[in-house]
């Protein structure tokens, strides 16, 4: 299977690859997947206290170029928005925006679950209620 | 000077050999004929080649050329051997032996069998791809018509206990078919020193064309008759009708000619070439050889590098590198190889392995060029792994609570 122009690029150049302090209360972390499925992701958002705007996302990824490309994605779109906004990313603009073809959609679902499990454990922290999100079949 | 890109896919499919080639081209084209028209000089050639090439076939496995079938492959090798064997010894019995890691061609034919009311045992192999003999003669029962256990496995390369499996088989009185696919031109297989009763294999894993292959289906101790499975002419000793490949056919018996006399050579340099690479790769930390070291295939190694996925890592030089991964992120099932699974190896470990298959035209640059590309990626995507890092960090990955998906 031939992969898009965007996926080989972010597989080649992966934006914001690294590890967040998880012990910090204004980071948020999300680890979801499972080795068995062949993807894990762990991404990590730092927000400023004072703006509730996301300044830092940091990502590893276990997993195909689209798993991987899909969170480099992901913590590209994170940075500079608000927790909020952050919450409304679909992993449908991720497939659109890669191209990434029906076999590979589940890579765009985990990066969405990533960007939620992050942001409820910075809830968590915070002293906020978890968001519950609709169960979905990937 | 390092040609690119670099095929090491072997076990999938074979180029085909010029030589091979040389031998077809007049039989598309002025010997066009029939070789089953009786009464002209046309048919009377391509009948000639046939026999010219079931001779060189033959000659490869130690057979008679009687014993030799033309078929359409591997695939269509292992139908008719277990379909058949199933009909033309229905009253003997209905039962068939064979193994977790046979190819699907065999694995879903069985199936088949199944449902026409057959009943099948499939062994489980030990942690290095190996059957368990014990277990096999354990299994044997009464009716007991077939062991089908196959030669060597596609994707370990692992060499069965062949002779081991037919000296049971003869004792007990049971037919022995074995899928030597990837055996045949590669290691020296003998029907007769193995004790083989029925066997498949195919032109395009040994440097032959595609869509031509052969069943031997043994004619003396004991004399086996499979039943047809494509109904006609009556071609093929009324084994196998149909008009016969004869292009095909003559690449094909060219390519056994060709493995017959260059086998010791050309194993002996791929075997060294092979050992280069995996013993340079198996020095990356946390990689492990997936299947038995000793009796298997000398142009197959199979890696797993564990917190790294295969198809991931395969992105990383697979404009340069062809190479097929255990990890099947592609499939809708996500399931990883199930070869490497009844190994018992972890799902982690069945996505992070990478399957190498050497051939006649791999050089050393390129296994260089392999070597350094494969350990700079595995080392790049470690650094973008996050199992990679709890792993350094010492957090034992059996006690997360994973969210499958």
């Amino acid at each position: 299977m031939a992969y898009s122009d965007k996926v080989i690029d972010h597989y080649n150049n992966p934006k914001n690859v690294g590890t967040l302090d998880k012990s910090a209360k204004n980071v948020g972390t999300g680890l979801v997947g499972a080795p068995e499925c062949g993807d894990v992701m762990r991404l990590q958002i730092e927000v400023d206290d004072a703006t509730g705007v996301i300044k830092d996302a940091k990502f590893k990824t276990f997993g195909c170029g689209s798993a991987i490309a899909s969170s480099s994605l992901a913590t590209e779109w994170l940075k500079g928005k608000s927790v909020d906004d952050a919450l409304k990313i679909d992993n449908m603009e991720i497939v659109e925006e890669l191209n990434l073809p029906p076999v590979k959609i589940h890579c765009s679902v985990l990066a969405e679950d990533a960007i939620k499990a992050a942001i409820n454990d910075y809830r968590k922290k915070n002293g906020l209620e978890q968001i519950v999100f609709e169960e979905r079949i990937h | 000077m390092l040609k690119l890109p670099v095929y090491l896919d072997n076990n999938a499919t074979t180029p085909m050999d010029p030589r091979v080639l040389e031998a077809m081209i007049p039989y598309f084209t002025e010997h066009f004929g029939n070789a089953a028209s009786r009464n002209h000089p046309f048919g009377w050639e391509a009948e000639e080649a046939v026999d010219y090439a079931r001779e060189q076939v033959a000659k490869l496995v130690g057979a008679d050329p009687k014993e030799i079938i033309f078929t359409s492959g591997a695939t269509e090798g292992d139908n008719l051997a277990i379909k058949g064997v199933f009909e033309m010894y229905a009253s003997k019995g209905n039962h068939i032996i064979t193994c977790t890691t046979e190819h699907k061609a065999v694995l879903d034919t069985c199936k088949h069998i199944e449902k026409l009311g057959g009943e099948v045992t499939y062994l489980q192999v030990k942690p290095d791809g190996l059957i368990d003999l014990g277990e096999l003669e354990a299994a044997i029962k009464p009716t007991t018509i077939l062991i089908a256990i196959m030669y060597a496995n596609n994707e370990i390369g692992v060499i069965q206990p062949v002779r081991e499996i037919s000296a049971l088989a003869k004792k007990r009185g049971i037919l022995f078919f074995t899928d030597a696919t990837q055996a045949v031109g590669k290691v020296p297989v003998d029907v007769n020193k193995d004790g083989i009763d029925v066997m498949a294999f195919t032109g395009h894993k040994m440097y032959g064309p595609k869509g031509v292959g052969a069943l031997y289906v043994r004619r003396k101790n004991p004399r086996v008759k499979v039943t047809a499975q494509m109904d006609g002419g009556g071609h093929e000793r009324g084994m196998r009708s149909g008009t016969l490949n004869v292009p095909g056919i003559v690449g094909f018996g060219k390519a056994c000619e060709i493995c017959r006399l260059d086998m010791e050579e050309d194993t002996k340099r791929i075997k060294a070439l092979r050992d280069k690479l995996e013993n340079a790769l198996l020095q990356i930390e946390e990689s492990y050889l997936n299947g038995n070291k000793e009796s298997r295939l000398p142009h197959v190694s199979n890696i797993s590098f564990k917190y790294v996925e295969g198809e991931g890592l395969l992105m990383g030089f697979n404009k340069n590198i062809a190479l097929s991964s255990g990890s099947a992120c592609t499939s809708a099932s996500l399931e990883p190889s199930y070869v490497l699974k009844a190994l018992g190896l972890g799902d982690d470990l069945a996505h992070s392995s990478l399957r190498f298959g050497l051939g006649r035209f791999t050089t050393e640059e390129q296994i260089d060029y392999t070597v350094e590309q494969i350990t700079t990626t595995v080392n790049k995507l470690r650094e973008m792994s996050p199992l990679w890092e709890m792993f350094k960090e010492g957090v034992d990955m059996d006690k997360i609570e994973w969210a499958a998906h």
